[in-house]
């Protein structure tokens, strides 16, 4: 009577392996950065400004991926800037995931003039330009990690309150929220114990999106020089820097880049590959 | 006459809009099995809900009394009458794929009303589902116990949803068309066994379908619905000889048989569609200022 699906294994896919395996990684160099960094990421020193990385000709010995025209070393500057991406994607990511989730679930499930309200502020929020919305916030509320984070989430929200919101009516119309009322439930308690818990793997999924797309709000933002003060690297300075003197010294924009790419396409990744493993449906 | 579930002049109506149920009347003697027929978008499902509370939004309660056990659940407070529904009734749901909560093991939605409303301690609650699934004719229970419910197939999913119904031991119960969802030999065993615990534990139940057939089977009376109106209560002996309404005429002459498997379609009767008309024509002026 009891049916296979129950008992087939899901091997932790290559997709999972590789997305927590690099952001793993991340984290090690965020948190041992003074320890493995191998020069000050501060440091400027004009004699040794714009050197290629080490398998070209005239590298400086341990300036492994060159440096940049100030002579501050690229690599020791992407490590660094792991710290603050980290710090943004985590606190933005789940941030905007609270307030979002919060407000979708309650606009899903309660559906009435708590969706109405929820629903039109959703709509208006989207109407603008967001990045222009950013700069706005940064430019009143001033530049530093805090106002970075208040940002983005503030123009984040609306993705989980939309999607949150489907889910959850969907997930209200179910069978098994009517009997747990007529058992007795209240509606705060049904939302809590028969809602969320099925929200949860699109949460999850939703979630590490969030904070990729963290990363590259907080990249746009440095890029146009808006956020934390010049003497913390991150990436999207670095980035913004490396434009300048792309023809000479290309290294400098280039592992930025890539690191940033490498980071965002991960934690999507890892989303899905989180989704798939956990949503009792597809398992 | 009164039974345990006794329906007086219940309307309902869409907030603004159509009236759903028309001064529908019904009773649900202790321990009875009383069908509920009628075909799709008669309102059938719509009186369940009513009776538990779960009406959609968009549809509100504009008069009659819904009297449970001596009481009528339109005059108490929301919390109260979620309560005294939760402690007395259940349901057993048409569709058992989606009526079990696909993130949480099958053990504690069974025991989840005996803990929450009757307050039994766990372990007494989790030794009663085990004594409902092999009530119910499951194999293993208490490895079914630990399942999640896609591990389960639907004539499965459909027993535990009996078992889960009958856990507190409530003196009525709801069945909303619980076989439609089932392929027909699965059918059968379904009804036999929700026939069987009726009549072990002796509830009343209030059986919605729009098969004829299954209520000739499990009811000892039934009502007729048709546009949101009983065009006829009767016991089933009378019901099956000699059908007053001419709908109910209709609706019995309709099914097929072995001799005339495929028949000929019967149309609704015009007399009885003018009825209809004329009646919400009427109870439109009446509600008219």
């Amino acid at each position: 009577m009891r049916d296979a699906r129950g008992e087939v294994k899901r091997p932790i896919g290559l997709r999972l392996w590789l997305s927590g395996g690099w952001l793993a990684l991340l984290v090690l160099a965020a948190l041992c950065a003074p320890l493995i960094a191998p020069h000050d990421p501060l440091m400027q020193d004009l004699f040794l400004g714009r050197m290629p990385p080490f398998w070209m000709d005239g590298a400086e010995p341990g300036f492994w991926l060159g440096t940049d025209s100030l002579g501050r070393d690229v690599l020791s500057r992407i490590l660094y800037g792991a710290r603050l991406a980290l710090i943004v994607a985590l606190v933005a990511g789940s941030l905007t995931c609270l307030v979002g989730a919060t407000l979708g679930l309650i606009a899903g499930y309660y559906r009435g003039w708590p969706d109405r309200i929820i629903s039109r502020f959703v709509d208006i929020w989207m109407a603008f330009p967001p990045v222009l919305f950013a700069i706005l916030l940064i430019a009143v509320l001033g530049p530093g990690l805090m106002s970075i984070i208040i940002a983005i989430v503030v123009i984040d929200w609306t993705r989980f309150a939309r999607v949150i919101r489907a889910e959850a009516m969907t997930q209200g119309a179910m069978d098994y929220v009517a009997s747990a009322q007529v058992a007795g439930r209240t509606r705060f308690g049904t939302m809590l114990t028969e809602i969320l818990p099925n929200v949860l793997p699109t949460i999850v999924a939703l979630l590490t999106l969030e904070m990729g797309i963290a990363v590259i709000v907080e990249a746009i933002l440095s890029f146009v020089n808006l956020s934390i003060s010049t003497d913390s690297p991150t990436w999207g300075g670095m980035i913004a820097e490396g434009r300048t003197s792309v023809h000479q010294a290309w290294w400098v924009l280039v592992f930025p880049l890539i690191t940033l790419f490498l980071t965002v396409l991960s934690f999507s990744q890892l989303g899905e590959g989180l989704k798939d493993r956990f949503d009792p449906v597809l398992r | 006459m009164s039974g345990y579930l006794s329906i007086r002049n219940l309307t309902v109506r869409l907030k603004g809009g159509a009236t759903i149920l028309r001064d529908v009347s019904l009773n649900v003697g202790a321990g009875q099995v009383h069908g509920l027929v009628g075909e799709s978008g008669a309102g059938k499902s719509m009186i369940g809900k009513a009776v538990l509370g779960t009406l959609p939004r968009a549809l509100e309660v504009v008069s009659g009394q819904i009297v449970l056990d001596g009481t009528d659940l339109q005059t108490l407070p929301p919390k109260e009458r979620r309560r005294r529904i939760g402690a007395s009734a259940a349901l057993i749901p048409q569709d058992p794929l989606t009526a079990l909560n696909p993130s949480k093991r099958i053990g504690p939605q069974i025991t989840r009303r005996l803990v929450d409303i009757l307050g039994w301690p766990k372990v007494a609650a989790e030794a009663r589902a085990l004594e409902l699934l092999e009530e119910v004719h499951i194999p293993d229970p208490v490895r079914v116990m630990r399942s999640y419910p896609h591990e389960l197939s639907g004539g499965m999913r459909q027993r535990i949803l009996i078992a889960s119904a009958f856990a507190a031991e409530p003196k009525l119960i709801i069945a909303d068309e619980p076989t439609t969802a089932l392929d027909v030999t699965v059918q059968k065993q379904i009804l036999r066994l929700i026939s069987e615990m009726q009549a072990r534990h002796d509830t009343a139940l209030l059986f919605v379908t729009h098969d004829l057939g299954v209520v000739s089977k499990v009811c000892d009376t039934l009502s007729v619905l048709y546009a949101g109106k009983v065009v006829e209560e009767a016991n089933m002996h009378r019901f099956f000889m000699r059908p007053i309404h001419p709908y109910s005429a209709a609706l019995l002459a309709a099914t097929p048989t072995y001799t005339n498997p495929t028949g000929s379609l019967t149309p609704v009767p015009q007399a009885v569609i003018d009825g209809v008309e004329r009646e919400v024509a009427e109870h439109d002026m009446r509600a008219a200022p």
